[in-house]
């Protein structure tokens, strides 16, 4: 495999994508939303049980690419116990990282396995992929339950 | 002696020597020489239509129809030179039948605003098929929702073909419309439109042809097929984007009112009364797109050159060889097997989406498309999100089709 190859199918991201975690539905979730990307038909759901600002419980449903898939698995994981807040932050930290605009690397650094993520960034038509269930996610907490389209 | 030599048809196809027109052919992307197979999109171009628009430019802009002068005159020429090609082209009776449009995409629409407002009303019914692009359902969906008119669409079976009986059971007095894909740009299934189009007419509908897909691999002739109106675009036959042509039969042409009103569909105008343009200059309103119409001319005269024939057999042997190449490769599901079809190989592979497919194919050189290709009712017909299509083109060869045999056992490879 090449470089770039190797950067964007990381063992780590294929591996979400053999066996993704949270890959359920919340059956009462506090929050929720879909998500589309009419381009390539990844469709994507987050639930999300929160109370007093905590994100207790995070899971997700649905369909898409590896890349679309991992980064689901991955954010549910990242994000279960955490703050509204810090998912606000995260939400913000991903998007920069993905379309390349964050490239300090000591806040790659303290985004854990969220920074496997950056090789998206050499792919520009892939990009979306990766961010599709953040913005859901993001969506959902903001209560629109309508669906998010990347177009 | 001499005479046979001439009449002898030389059947061998000389892909090197055409590869050599086709300058963007010949890069790396990825660090690999490129495998173009994502012709059912767009094709490139030769250099002899490159040349065209370029000399056009440089040597004679201007606008056609009107001006008195020199290059006026040069440039009408050459304009109106590209409808007697498009005529010649698809066989068709008159070349004032021949409406230059934007695209298939446009064509369609004009013939759905133009003869649908005016013929079609409340209760009637629209067939279209389920195989069709959405450039061909979505115009009929917005006349239905306009007139009150149906829209009726005809099932397709697992090998992708047309289930013809459910098409004769659909057609009745109120059809008044069918409007069907030539060949399907993802299945690539080829449909009986003389059949279509004669147990349309036998309940007084007329037919319109969708020949996206169909008029740079096989000859196309309108007259034996019998349809009202074809649809074709330019950048798929080797010629520039945003040039296509619509044919019509002059007496419904006649018959329907303007689409877009403007400069050059009119014979005079005041505010009383405007008389509009003979055809087909009522249905080209506004300075054209000249430069890409002589370019799609000059595209046209680049593949009779080849010969449609000789391209038919061509690219029939290349698809078999690649159906066979991929078909061997475990993992590698066909959509689309029908009796009748060439160039287009649409897949599943087990286990990856499309989309990383095409990535990793990109990476090895390979440019396939990946999608729904604007045909999400055929991808729920067959329970798919997204599919993986390689079609060919006349410039493709064995070699690049082994060079995506080896792309896809690497995405394989790489999700193992």
């Amino acid at each position: 495999m090449n470089d770039e190859l190797k950067e964007i199918y990381q063992q780590v991201i294929l591996d979400h994508n053999k066996s993704p975690r949270n890959f359920r539905k919340i059956e009462i979730p506090s929050h929720h939303s879909e998500g589309l990307n009419p381009l390539c038909g990844d469709h994507v759901w987050v639930y999300l049980d929160v109370a007093d600002g905590v994100i207790n419980d995070i899971s997700f449903e649905g369909n898409g690419c590896a890349i679309s898939k991992s980064s689901a698995s991955i954010m549910t994981a990242e994000l279960k116990g955490k703050t509204v807040m810090e998912a606000e932050k995260l939400f913000h930290q991903f998007h920069d990282l993905v379309t390349g605009k964050l490239t300090d690397e000591e806040v790659i650094e303290e985004m854990g396995k969220l920074g496997i993520f950056q090789g998206v960034r050499d792919f520009p038509v892939r990009v979306k992929c990766a961010s599709l269930p953040w913005h859901t996610m993001h969506a959902a907490l903001h209560n629109q339950d309508t669906a998010v389209s990347t177009e | 002696m001499t005479e046979e030599k001439v009449t002898t048809v030389n059947t061998q196809f000389d892909v090197e020597r055409i590869r050599k027109d086709f300058p963007v052919l010949h890069q790396s992307v990825h660090g690999k020489s490129l495998v173009y197979l994502d012709n059912a999109a767009t094709t490139q171009k030769p250099q002899q239509v490159i040349d065209v628009l370029s000399d056009y430019y440089k040597g004679y802009n201007s606008n056609i129809h009107r001006g008195v002068h020199i290059l006026s005159q040069k440039a009408t020429d050459e304009y109106e030179k590209a409808r007697v090609k498009v005529q010649h082209f698809l066989n068709a009776p008159k070349t004032k039948e021949v409406i230059f449009v934007r695209g298939t995409t446009e064509g369609i629409n004009l013939v759905a605003n133009s003869y649908g407002r005016k013929f079609i009303n409340e209760g009637d019914e629209i067939i279209v098929s389920e195989m069709e692009h959405h450039s061909n359902i979505v115009p009929w969906q917005m006349l239905c929702e306009v007139t009150g008119a149906k829209l009726r669409v005809i099932p397709v079976n697992d090998n992708g073909e047309l289930i013809m009986d459910e098409y004769r059971n659909l057609l009745n007095e109120k059809t008044k419309f069918v409007s069907v894909v030539h060949a399907s740009n993802t299945l690539g299934t080829e449909n009986p439109v003389e059949e279509i189009t004669r147990l349309a007419h036998e309940v007084g509908a007329k037919v319109l042809i969708d020949g996206a897909q169909a008029v740079q691999h096989f000859k196309v002739d309108v007259q034996a097929i019998g349809c009202d109106f074809y649809v074709f675009s330019g950048h798929k036959l080797y010629g520039p984007t945003g040039i296509g042509a619509l044919w019509g039969r002059e007496e419904l042409l006649l018959q329907m009112p303007p689409w877009q009103g403007g400069g050059d569909m009119i014979v005079s105008v005041t505010f009383d009364r405007t008389i509009y343009n003979e055809l087909p200059y009522k249905f080209e309103g506004g300075t054209p797109n000249i430069a890409d119409t002589i370019g799609l001319g000059y595209a046209i005269d680049y593949v009779n050159g080849i010969g449609l024939d000789a391209i038919r057999a061509y690219e029939s042997e290349l698809y078999r060889y690649m159906e066979q190449s991929f078909n061997a490769i475990e993992g590698v599901t066909l959509i689309g097997n029908a009796a009748h079809k060439s160039s287009v190989f649409s897949f599943k592979l087990e286990g990856v989406h499309p989309h990383d497919v095409g990535t990793i194919m990109d990476m090895e050189g390979v440019a396939i498309r990946t999608g729904h290709m604007c045909t999400q009712p055929i991808m729920k017909r067959f329970g798919v999100p997204a599919l993986s299509r390689a079609s060919i083109g006349f410039y493709n060869t064995k070699e690049d089709i082994d060079r995506a045999a080896a792309a896809i056992k690497k995405v394989i490879e790489v999700f193992a």
